[in-house]
């Protein structure tokens, strides 16, 4: 069981990658407008 | 102001002939006949679009449009075709765009009648049509477009001449400064929420395992190994993200009040510090899944209520940025378009007919008619002549003018009463939500019962006191409190803004849920706000004469006169238009002359007498005769007026019987306004005219010390009683002014959404109840079970969610705004 001495430090690594990585996100304005996304994707990619 | 006006007008003649371009039925006179016509238009707007979307190559807008649902009811095409030469001016885009590092400039615009997927995919194929703009995109929400252009290459103005063109009428959104301070705001919001989440999830999932080792046994070396790690992320939970509760606590407690916050922060305070010591001690229970959780779902409580007040907001802002914030100013000789912002006092500025005045200023050159209905609530024109005084925010109606600038900005009456807006908000009576009332007694009962629990365990068990104790205090943790009156409001004003109505704060939602004392503002809102023919009499002929007579003046008695045709009109030549008398003009070869009784006779026309009763009726009605003579004879008389809203009277009464007390303030002549009163059924006593915007705002001010008193208004005339009642509803295409100022904002005509409004207020009401009864329930049930020493942390954490789903489930689940009687 001593693997565990591993393991947890490793997800909370894990865990801080994940919110470090949404902090990014967050600050390039990802999440600035959750809506019109969802209406781009119907667009036929001819660009 | 937007140009939804348009709808009613555009009437379905033959069923199934619709435009190709907007998918609107084309109105009877414009079908093309040709059975084998490719295309049929409802408006030149429509087909102007249509043929430079074929130019440009862009037909795959009709296939994308075909493909997907529309997301808001479609509006014909009505370009402004105006040269925007006022977008290049150096003071405008100083305030409104950025200079990019790579030399290009990058600029947010507002843009009308976007209302598809389709309009999306058509705006961001603008940097293969338009040179010089390398991206386009739009936020659909915000009915926003960033372009990012090469201002050497291309002008701005041409780039929003093409956006017009297509139907997309751009205006400067707000600005710059505002606008990041706002994403900023979201986006540190936004880093919480992520945070608190993270940290609840794995601070859960280390204590399942914590739980599986209550029941299966564990080493000691790894209990306290998670038991750590849980403390840590606990710290990070609270520290980081519950900051927010902390610092709420903190500056009620420094104003001597007790707010949500208090009791919130106390109890992640008991949690986290019994945690910590637990766990530096190896002893008893730690909590910090518990803690971290509610860090959680209270700052989703407070996203949901933050995120409902932003959108009411930013609907407002959205009207607010389509008026047009430029001027024509002569310069040279020349008159050119320039900002708002640019013009001086002292200059000289041309104002063409149609055009809202911008500044102050004194008239020059040119006689004109004014709508003054803005600022006075007056709603009929008067005329104004050189060397007489104009305000801003007057409508010119019939002719091009050119006046002397004498104040701008912040100096106009206009603004002044805006400051007087602004004072009136300030001192404007607070309303104490009932979440608010009973927050304040909850925290001191809370804190009574731990008191007094502490002291009933020094004698049962004094080792249990700070177990007990705390179990009771996170017990008590109003998280289900802290949801129930930000998600019901929430749903509520989800479904009050489906039916038009955008309500930018809950806490009106409750001063509307009792009946109270109701002012109304009568041009505009208990009328429909224009001239129309009430009355006729005469012949048909006269009628169609009358309106190809008065085809091309702006003004209202004309305006009038063409609405009451519905047939094509006959071409009108020689027309002569004599400001402030009538029309004379020849059509067919016959002599027409439309006016006034002095501009009649004037011509050298009897008036037979048996039309002087009628004349007399109307006069006593409140209406405005105006008599049309055909070669010399009198043909026909209309009466204008502006009538009752239909639906005005079926309101007035279902109000009243509702218990509340309906009222006129009008700034129109005192006698109209109790003619209205009368036909409403509304208390002569109650109803009062000629009134001012600085009386109005004492009147509201004088009632709302006395009884809540909630007003409803559209002008600028209005907008200072708006800010300073209770309650101040906005009505339907008002002034930005009263917009800004209200806290309620009627976006349909018509009353019947201020009958939808206080029902809907009353159930939401009730469901706020029903959910703060729930809560309370629970908390008053586990909160005696943990007194008592019974509750175990692991039973706490399972019943912790239980109380916070029932309320999200219910808040969601009740209709509030959905009464169909009034759609």
């Amino acid at each position: 069981m001593a693997v565990i001495y591993i393991l947890l430090p490793l997800a909370i690594l894990m865990t801080i990658g994940g919110i470090v990585g949404f902090i990014w996100a967050v600050r390039r304005g990802q999440f600035d407008d959750v809506e019109t996304p969802k209406y781009r994707i119907l667009f036929r990619d001819d660009d | 102001m937007p140009r939804t006006e348009n709808d009613k007008a555009v009437s379905p003649s033959r069923r199934g002939v619709m435009c190709t371009h907007c998918g609107l039925p084309v109105p009877a006179g414009l079908v093309d006949p040709d059975p084998a016509a490719e295309t049929q238009f409802c408006c030149h707007g429509c087909r102007g679009a249509y043929a430079l979307i074929q130019q440009l190559g862009l037909k795959e807008y009709y296939r994308v449009r075909e493909c997907v649902p529309a997301i808001d009811a479609p509006i014909p095409v009505s370009p402004r075709r105006e040269s925007f030469e006022h977008f290049d001016d150096p003071t405008f885009l100083d305030m409104y765009a950025t200079a990019q590092t790579d030399g290009m400039s990058a600029i947010t615009l507002v843009v009308e009648g976007m209302h598809c997927a389709a309009c999306i995919w058509l705006i961001e194929r603008l940097p293969r049509v338009a040179r010089g703009v390398v991206e386009s995109r739009v936020d659909f929400r915000r009915r926003q477009v960033r372009l990012v252009w090469d201002a050497s290459q291309q002008s701005l103005s041409s780039i929003a001449s093409v956006l017009d063109e297509l139907g997309y009428t751009p205006h400067p959104a707000s600005q710059r400064g505002r606008q990041e301070a706002r994403r900023s705001e979201d986006r540190a919001m936004l880093i919480r929420i992520g945070v608190a989440g993270a940290c609840a999830g794995n601070a859960m999932l280390l204590s399942v395992a914590l739980y599986a080792g209550l029941f299966e046994g564990m080493a000691t070396e790894f209990e306290q190994l998670f038991r750590w790690s849980s403390m840590i992320i606990g710290i990070v939970a609270l520290a980081w993200p519950g900051q927010l509760f902390f610092r709420g606590a903190l500056s009620a407690l420094r104003a001597r009040t007790l707010n949500m916050d208090v009791p919130i922060a106390l109890g992640l305070l008991a949690g986290g510090g019994t945690g910590v010591a637990n766990t530096v001690l190896a002893r008893g229970e730690i909590y910090f899944d518990s803690v971290t959780a509610l860090v959680f779902l209270l700052l989703i409580g407070r996203w949901i209520q933050h995120r409902q007040q932003r959108s009411a907001a930013d609907a407002v802002e959205l009207l607010f940025s389509l008026t047009p914030g430029d001027v024509r100013v002569v310069r040279d000789g020349t008159a050119r378009q320039v900002p708002l912002e640019a013009v001086e006092c002292d200059e000289e500025i041309e104002v063409r007919p149609g055009e809202r005045i911008p500044v102050d200023a004194c008239i020059t050159r040119g006689t004109t008619t004014l709508d003054l209905s803005l600022l006075s609530g007056e709603s009929r024109p008067i005329t104004a002549k050189a060397g007489e005084q104009i305000f801003a925010g007057s409508v010119n109606l019939s002719r091009t003018f050119r006046a002397h600038v004498t104040a701008t900005g912040q100096e106009t009456r206009v603004a002044r009463i805006m400051q007087l807006v602004e004072e009136a908000s300030q001192r404007k009576p607070r309303i104490v939500q009932a979440a608010d009332r009973i927050a304040r007694w909850f925290v001191a009962a809370v804190l009574c019962v731990a008191g007094a629990c502490a002291l009933a365990w020094w004698f049962i068990d004094a080792s249990r006191i700070s177990e007990v104790t705390t179990s009771l205090l996170i017990v008590t943790c109003p998280c289900a409190l802290g949801l129930a009156t930000p998600l019901a409001i929430d749903a509520a004003l989800g479904q009050a803004a489906r039916r038009g109505i955008l309500i930018k704060g809950g806490d009106v939602i409750e001063a509307l849920s009792r009946p109270a004392r109701l002012l109304l503002d009568k041009t505009g809102t208990l009328t429909e706000g224009v001239m129309r023919v009430a009355w006729w009499q005469g012949t048909e002929e006269a009628r169609v004469f009358a309106a190809a007579a008065e085809a091309h003046s702006m003004h209202p008695t004309a305006e009038a006169l063409r609405r009451a045709v519905t047939a094509p009109l006959p071409e009108a030549t020689m027309i002569e238009e004599v400001i402030g008398g009538g029309v004379r003009a020849v059509i067919r070869g016959h002599r027409v002359v439309v006016g006034s009784r002095v501009f009649v006779i004037d011509e050298g026309i009897p008036i037979p007498s048996t039309l002087a009763q009628s004349e007399h009726e109307l006069l006593l009605q409140g209406m405005t005769p105006t008599f049309v003579c055909i070669d010399g004879e009198v043909a026909g008389l209309a009466g204008l007026g502006d009538p009752i809203r239909e639906d005005a009277h079926r309101a007035v009464t279902e109000l009243t019987d509702r218990g509340w007390r309906p009222g006129i303030v009008s700034g129109d002549h005192p006698e109209i306004v109790s003619l209205v009163a009368r036909r409403l059924g509304i208390a002569p006593e109650a109803s009062i005219g000629g009134a001012t915007p600085e009386e109005k705002l004492a009147i509201v001010r004088e009632s709302a010390e006395r009884e809540p008193t909630v007003i409803v208004g559209d002008g600028v005339n209005d907008a200072a009683a708006i800010a300073g009642a209770t309650v101040g509803i906005a009505a339907h295409a008002g002034a930005e002014a009263s917009l800004a100022a209200a806290d309620v904002y009627l976006s349909r005509p018509g009353l019947g959404a201020l009958v939808a409004l206080t029902d809907g207020a009353r159930r939401t009401v009730g469901v706020i109840r029903r959910n703060l009864a729930i809560s309370l329930g629970y908390n008053v049930i586990f909160a005696s079970l943990a007194v008592c020493g019974l509750i175990t942390p692991l039973l706490a954490a399972v019943l912790m969610p239980i109380s916070s789903l029932t309320v999200i489930t219910l808040s969601y689940r009740s209709r509030t705004f959905g009464d169909p009687s009034w759609r």
